[in-house]
């Protein structure tokens, strides 16, 4: 590990006038995707400005009709929100699928998606929901959020503060694990809000997190697993590594899909 | 029995510091001056060295020192070795490459050292490290065992033609021919035995002190065998002489082989410790453990079965390359020839046998001994074969075995083993009945119903343990004695020291050891304990790997224990007054033979030091006996596993949704140790089977190089075993041990892929057997109806 300052402001206006002054600092959350390449000497920020102190970033609240969780709340929290598992338990199975106790009390939501890894699990249920990312400066619709790999369309010194998830009546999210990370070698988040009914695809595409608009639309006429019998995705744009072919990721997107509706519905 | 005798399931008495953080590793011992040693490593896996510039580095702040190859060859430290030489076909010896310890000139895989940096702390080495600049002349690689020997692949080592260490063989090829012409039915298989990278939860470490004043160097290190290291560390790379090395290995974290051999770091920081004239240490990373602890298995083996209209076996041959990696490990020579083929009758007649094993260099990291060490890849051969005929033949797989097993003892197999003991029809039979295999069909048929597709898979493994008698193993090859030492002390209050050669590395000979102690001189299992791993208080041993420490190591111990009772005896006799011919020795008591006159065990011990009943003339004071065991033959424990899985179709994810494990391990000194011992070696074969394997990219770069995904076996990716056991004594050892270390990974591995093979119905599948490999093998197939 290469030597940073290191900052601890309680206001997110703090943070960002750190941010602003330090080109070359980066925001430290849960610090489980930051310190790891921290250490292998990948990643030489020259601060750090810790964001655990910062007022008003942790809870997960029902605000009419959607959930906000603050983009510092723990991935263990999330999974545990007795709110949430009420109003909508498919949104909390997504944080409890994550990592392993460790990185569940310590990795953060608003960590989890301003970092995007392609394997990463909230990115589905972020686009699979509809979900708005509240930062600092703007409210930014999932659709627009995630723009790639690791990438996405949050700007120099801009922090994401909540995230704000409509609620769903329908919403699951079916996982296969990575068998060596344990993040997401595929995984889909299906969800029925009225008419908007969505499938979310993470670890499979080779541009991170996508939609699959032809099992959304099947599953228009009937939001059922039956309603993707015999569908499939083409294998062109999927990720290739020793784990999972091109071709396996993308018949486990039709397999994961139909088990998600199937939780969903059931 | 007693309760802290043999076979008494006693506690581990080292768990309590292991478990409360109180262990001793070398990483934690720290002394004074202590600087870090920092290597700079290649990125490449093949490549020229054009040239090195420290200068950089050596400005840098908290730097002492950086030093490279050339400083190497100018002090004369020599060469890294394998010490077990083997034959070629042709009468010539094996292909050595120089091995500096930094490398000189050339880099043959990615992670060799190129340089060391000596700092104050790591950060301040790590910075400097990146400072040393390191030109490249960056060369085609060759990766794959299968390619290495062609025409036009890029070589390695200059004076090694076709990157070809030796073409071994063993057995009769003429005799195995003419059984192959006369069979009815031949079984072919193409087996690639896959890569694995050791893992152990200690990475290596060294830590290396001069003492100018008595120009003695000290080294602890995460060692399986101090004395050999020390002896290889002085005679060979020439660091020092014998006497003047002192080998400690503390508390080491496991070491399933990779920690059983001589690796260039403890050379460097011995080396660079009396340069700098400050303590050096160095400990892996969990980055450069995966890049440079030697690798284990990755063979490509083609082999062939032939059988009679009965399905009796008639012939087995066998073809292997076997990849060494980019420099000759340790004992790299002997895992793929006399550990491996050796093994391939298994557990059944075979008159004739005939294998070729092809040892090649590549530009990937050294292999050597690896739980099980060639034994597993016998094991996986046979038990394939066995699998894939009964399927080819309609013979119950189970009766295939049947109609195979050896049933007289002594049996001379046609590949040099001669098994001594064994009751393989026992072991079989009593692994039907715990695994159920006749309710079989009906879970088979639930599972259908539930999308999922069961399978049953066998594996009766044999393995040559014990190692080994001295006089065979030097005939074979091998550049030293395998026996083992041990040496008893009494102290004057009756409690007990024993010395041991051999070390224990997660094996819990503190306990087991202790045991054999208590049960035999009837004194408290508290009042013993157990000291190894330091070549200045141990006489010299050859240390723990190959399932030996039982088998050989606690038959020296019995060996001195002998001795210490026939001298205590003779103490006794002039304690008691009585001719020493009347002395009887029982449950820590000596009484005269037809009297009620005894004497404590304590009483004598002390009277053996104050020598008050005798003069030095009739019998020297003290009670202390060494002795030094060399076993008679190999151990054979043999066994039965049977593994069930359900694959689920959609997904092809196996779950192994039961595991049963029959072993002959001869005399169990501690069940609950053993069974621990075989619960991990199956973890270990399931993790070879189902989820590990070493990947290079062509180039030569690690894929697999981090935990992210390399992918070891988990908790959950195993059932709850049952185990049990069948016992026929080993007549090799005066305890009856066979060992019980390895069986489990020997096993493990053609019991699951024996098993999802039987699922899926089609036997195109390799190791691992990831969920991605299970569904392309059921897509390439026409899966065969589920029942
Ligand atoms: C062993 C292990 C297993 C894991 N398994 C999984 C898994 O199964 N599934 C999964 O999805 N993830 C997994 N993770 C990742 C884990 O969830 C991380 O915690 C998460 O990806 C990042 O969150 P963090 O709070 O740790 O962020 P940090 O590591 O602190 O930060 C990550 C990045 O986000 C930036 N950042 C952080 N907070 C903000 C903010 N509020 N606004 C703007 N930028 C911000 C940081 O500057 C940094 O660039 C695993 C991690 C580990 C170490």
């Amino acid at each position: 590990m290469y030597n940073f300052t290191f900052h601890r402001p309680t206001t997110v206006r703090q943070a960002a006038g750190l941010l602003g002054r330090n080109p070359e600092a980066k925001l430290l959350a849960g610090g489980h995707s930051l310190i790891p390449v921290m250490k292998q000497r990948l990643a030489q920020p020259s601060a750090l400005i810790d964001l655990s102190k910062v007022e008003g970033m942790v809870g997960v609240e029902l605000k009419g009709r959607s959930v906000t969780i603050g983009a510092m709340t723990r991935h263990a929290d999330v999974a545990n929100s007795t709110v949430l598992k009420e109003v909508m338990p498919g949104l909390a199975m997504v944080p409890g699928s994550i990592g392993d106790p460790q990185v569940r009390n310590r990795g953060t939501i608003g960590g989890s998606i301003a970092n995007n890894d392609p394997n990463a699990d909230y990115p589905a249920a972020c686009l699979g929901l509809g979900a708005t990312i509240i930062t600092n400066k703007r409210r930014i619709v999932a659709d627009d959020f995630f723009t790639g790999m690791f990438s996405t369309t949050l700007e120099d010194g801009e922090i994401i503060v909540k995230i704000s998830f409509p609620i769903a009546k329908k919403a699951a999210y079916e996982k296969f694990k990575h068998p060596a990370s344990g993040f997401a070698l595929v995984g889909v988040f299906a969800s029925k809000r009225g008419s908007d009914i969505r499938v979310a695809v993470t670890g499979a595409g080779s541009n991170g997190v996508f939609r699959v608009k032809s099992f959304e639309e099947a599953l228009k006429k009937r939001f059922s697993p039956k309603s993707l019998e015999g569908l499939s995705i083409p294998a062109t744009g999927m990720n290739a590594d020793i784990h999972a072919s091109p071709e396996y990721r993308a018949h486990l997107v039709g397999v994961l899909a139909r088990r998600a509706v199937a939780k969903a519905v059931g | 029995m007693s309760a802290t005798g043999i076979g008494a399931a006693v506690r581990r008495k080292e768990d309590f510091r292991f478990v409360t953080g109180k262990g001793q590793y070398t990483d934690d011992v720290v002394r004074p001056g202590e600087t870090r040693a920092v290597f700079v490593r290649s990125p490449h896996a093949h490549a020229k060295i054009k040239s090195i510039d420290v200068s950089a580095a050596k400005k840098m702040p908290g730097v002492i020192d950086v030093l490279t190859g050339a400083d190497l060859a100018t002090d004369k430290i020599g060469n890294l070795i394998c010490g077990w030489m083997i034959h070629s076909k042709d009468g010539t010896p094996m292909k050595m490459s120089a091995h500096p310890a930094l490398a000189a000139g050339k880099v043959n895989c990615v992670g060799d050292a190129v340089a060391v940096v000596i700092a104050e702390s790591i950060a301040q080495g790590k910075e400097a490290a990146e400072k040393v600049k390191v030109d490249y002349d960056v060369l085609q690689a060759v990766i794959d065992p299968a390619k290495a020997q062609a025409k036009g692949a890029p070589q390695i080592h200059a004076d090694i033609p076709n990157n070809t260490i030796y073409q071994w063989h063993l057995g009769d090829p003429k005799a195995t021919a003419a059984a192959f012409a006369a069979a009815k039915h031949v079984t072919k298989l193409d087996i690639v035995n896959n890569r694995l990278v050791p893992n152990a939860m200690e990475p290596r470490a060294a830590l290396a002190e001069y003492d100018e004043g008595s120009d003695h160097l000290t080294l602890w290190s995460t060692s399986q065998n101090p004395h050999v290291a020390r002896l290889v560390i002085s005679a060979f790379v020439g660091i020092t002489p014998e006497h003047k090395l002192r080998v400690i290995a503390p508390d080491v974290g496991g070491g399933f082989g990779s920690k059983i051999f001589i690796y260039p770091e403890e050379v460097v920081c011995l080396w660079a410790s009396r340069k700098v004239k400050r303590p050096v240490k160095w400990t892996s990373d969990r980055s450069e453990a995966f890049l440079t602890d030697a690798h284990g298995r990755d063979h490509v083996t083609h082999a062939e079965l032939a059988l009679d209209a009965d399905g009796k076996i008639l012939a087995l041959r066998a073809k292997t390359i076997a990849n060494l990696g980019a420099y000759m490990s340790t004992f790299s020579s002997s895992v793929p020839t006399y550990l491996y083929a050796t093994l391939l009758s298994g557990q059944y007649n075979i008159p004739s046998i005939y294998c070729e094993v092809d040892a090649v260099y590549t530009n990937t990291a050294p292999v050597d001994a690896y739980r099980g060490a060639g034994r597993p890849e016998a094991a996986f051969v046979v038990e394939r074969l066995m699998e894939v005929t009964a399927r080819q033949m309609a013979i119950d797989p189970a009766d295939l075995r049947k109609r195979n097993f050896i049933t007289a003892f002594p049996h001379q197999t046609p590949v040099i083993m001669a098994y001594d003991a064994g009751d393989f029809h026992a072991s079989l039979k009593k692994a039907l009945e715990l695994a159920d295999v006749k309710g079989f069909g009906k879970r088979k048929r639930e599972a259908a119903r539930h999308g999922k597709l069961r399978g049953l898979g066998y594996s009766a493994y044999i393995e040559a343990c014990g190692i080994a008698p001295s006089q065979a193993v030097g005939s074979l090859g091998a550049g030293v004695g395998l026996w083992e030492s041990a040496e008893v002390r009494v102290n004057p209050t009756g409690s007990v020291e024993v010395l041991t050669g051999c070390h224990a590395h997660g094996q819990g000979h503190e306990t087991t050891f202790a045991q054999l102690v208590s049960e035999r001189l009837g004194i408290p299992f508290d009042n013993v304990s157990i000291v190894h791993g330091d070549t200045d208080k141990v006489q010299f041993g050859m240390g723990t790997y190959g399932s030996r420490s039982g088998a050989v190591g606690m038959s020296a111990i019995v060996k001195a224990l002998d001795k210490i009772e026939a001298k205590a005896k003779k103490v006794a006799a002039y304690v008691l007054e009585a001719a020493e011919g009347d002395i009887e020795f029982k449950d820590g008591k000596f009484t005269v033979a037809g009297t009620d006159k005894s004497a404590a065990w304590g009483d004598v011990a002390l009277n053996a030091y104050i020598a008050h009943k005798f003069v030095g003339a009739d019998l020297e004071p003290g009670l202390k006996e060494t002795s030094f065991y060399d076993p008679t033959n190999f151990t054979f424990p043999a066994g039965c596993h049977i593994c069930e899985v359900e694959v689920d179709i959609d997904t092809g994810k196996t779950d192994i949704v039961n595991w049963t494990a029959i072993d002959d391990f001869g005399t169990v000194i501690n069940p609950m140790i053993v069974e621990g011992q075989v619960h991990g070696g199956i973890a270990q074969g399931v993790g070879q089977a189902l989820l590990e394997g070493a990947v290079y990219s062509k180039e030569g770069q690690l894929v697999t190089g981090s935990m992210m995904d390399y992918t070891m076996p988990r908790a959950h990716d195993l059932p709850s075993f049952h185990v049990g056991l069948t016992t026929t004594k080993s007549p090799s050892n005066p305890l009856g041990i066979k060992g019980c270390g390895e069986a489990g990974a020997i096993a493990a591995p053609a019991a699951v892929i024996n098993a999802i093979t039987d699922a899926i119905g089609t036997e195109d599948l390799a190791m691992p057997a990831t969920a991605n490999a299970v569904w392309s093998a059921l897509q390439r197939a026409k899966p065969r109806q589920v029942a």
